[in-house]
């Protein structure tokens, strides 16, 4: 078990989810991570967007390409371990020209307990900003809805291939230690 | 081990392909995108050139968008070794228009021939059918060929697996276009979407 920073119920992943509806996102890929499972929750309820987990981060961006192929947007929920499984696929970006929008729950920065989540977190917007993906931030409640705003507009609008990275400070650290 | 009877690619290509209908089929990176282009391109082919184990997940991406249009990947045994983990994400998903053909000739024919898992150990067929595609079978005969060919125009009936054992000899390289952007767009004008 974990306690989270902040125990009260956060709203901003319902600000999210009134977002990619608002944008007709309709295939939600996910690799569940704590800080996305009200959203994914939200998803999975949803009459108009399909939930999909997936076993790793990468089938996500192959699965958006065929969605939009297909006529359909989506977004991929996943943390920052999975952007590093992401690299080779996120070649399909630029090469099919389909819009991709990520949401990342950050790990491994503010107040982190686990070393192991570092190296892999400390190098996501790089990786991210090397592979052609433009990176926002959220790192506060209030922030959120015009971040997702932003990066849903750039990403179904312009294809502008986008990635928020929701930081650890609006999630919450986990703590496991005393 | 025993060869006889390997399959010939491009006819089981051309023969899954011959009455395509409103088929959108979906190419591997490797022969199998070639093996598409030979059987004859058409808009609504999806050559891939790179993205290695992400055919199967394009075409879950397309068949979840388009239920009522039949959607087929025709990929290499090892581009499905690479992406295996899909036929999970598939098997839970369970798309009825979806079908997947591995081109097994239990070897990287691009890149010398070195052999694949297939070879001796890993059975893709007994993989698909564990991660929850029960119609999963092995095909070596073009009867069995034809009537896959015939099955997978059924979008109510799918998922559905295919390997089909192929001959590793080297075949014509005919190449599809290189342009993805062209490649999605022309399947989309296709479908009836217009650009952005």
């Amino acid at each position: 078990m974990h306690a989270r920073a902040d125990a009260s119920a956060p709203t901003w992943p319902d600000d999210i989810f009134a977002t990619l509806q608002r944008f007709d996102v309709r295939q939600v890929p996910y690799v569940p991570d704590a800080g996305h499972s009200k959203l994914i929750e939200r998803v999975l309820a949803s009459s108009t967007m399909r939930g999909i987990p997936l076993t790793t981060e990468e089938e996500g961006v192959a699965l958006l390409a065929g969605a939009w192929t297909g006529g359909q947007r989506g977004v991929l929920l996943m943390q920052s371990s999975g952007v590093g499984n992401c690299i080779n696929m996120l070649s399909l970006i630029p090469i099919l020209r389909f819009p991709f929008l990520t949401l990342v729950t950050m790990r491994g920065e503010w107040g982190e307990f686990n070393p192991w989540q570092v190296p892999m977190g400390s190098t996501t917007q790089g990786v991210f900003e090397l592979s052609g993906v433009k990176v926002l931030r959220a790192s506060n409640a209030a922030e959120v809805p015009a971040v997702l705003e932003a990066a849903a507009a750039q990403a179904y609008n312009a294809l502008t291939p986008t990635a928020v990275l929701l930081s650890q400070r609006l999630i919450g650290a986990k703590v496991f230690t005393k | 081990m025993s060869k006889a009877n390997l399959l010939d690619r491009r006819q089981v290509v051309s023969t899954l392909l011959a009455d395509r209908k409103d088929v959108v089929a979906i190419g591997g990176l490797g022969a199998s995108t070639n093996d598409i282009t030979a059987a004859g391109d058409h808009a609504r082919n999806f050559y891939l050139w790179g993205g290695m184990g992400g055919a199967a997940m394009i075409g879950l991406g397309l068949a979840l968008a388009q239920p009522k249009l039949p959607v087929l990947v025709i990929t290499g045994d090892g581009e499905m070794l690479m992406g295996m983990g899909s036929l999970a994400t598939i098997g839970l998903q369970k798309p009825a228009n979806l079908s997947i053909v591995v081109l097994d000739n239990e070897a990287y024919g691009e890149t010398g021939g070195q052999t694949s898992h297939t070879s001796a150990a890993a059975d893709l067929v007994g993989v698909a059918r564990a991660c929850g595609v029960t119609d999963s079978r092995s095909i070596s005969t073009m009867a069995e060929v034809e009537a896959f060919a015939k099955a997978l125009h059924d979008v109510s009936a799918g998922p559905r697996f295919a390997n089909v054992k192929i001959g590793s000899a080297g075949v014509e390289r005919i190449l599809p276009t290189r342009d993805g952007t062209y490649i999605v767009n022309r399947i989309r004008g296709d479908l009836g979407f217009q650009p952005i």
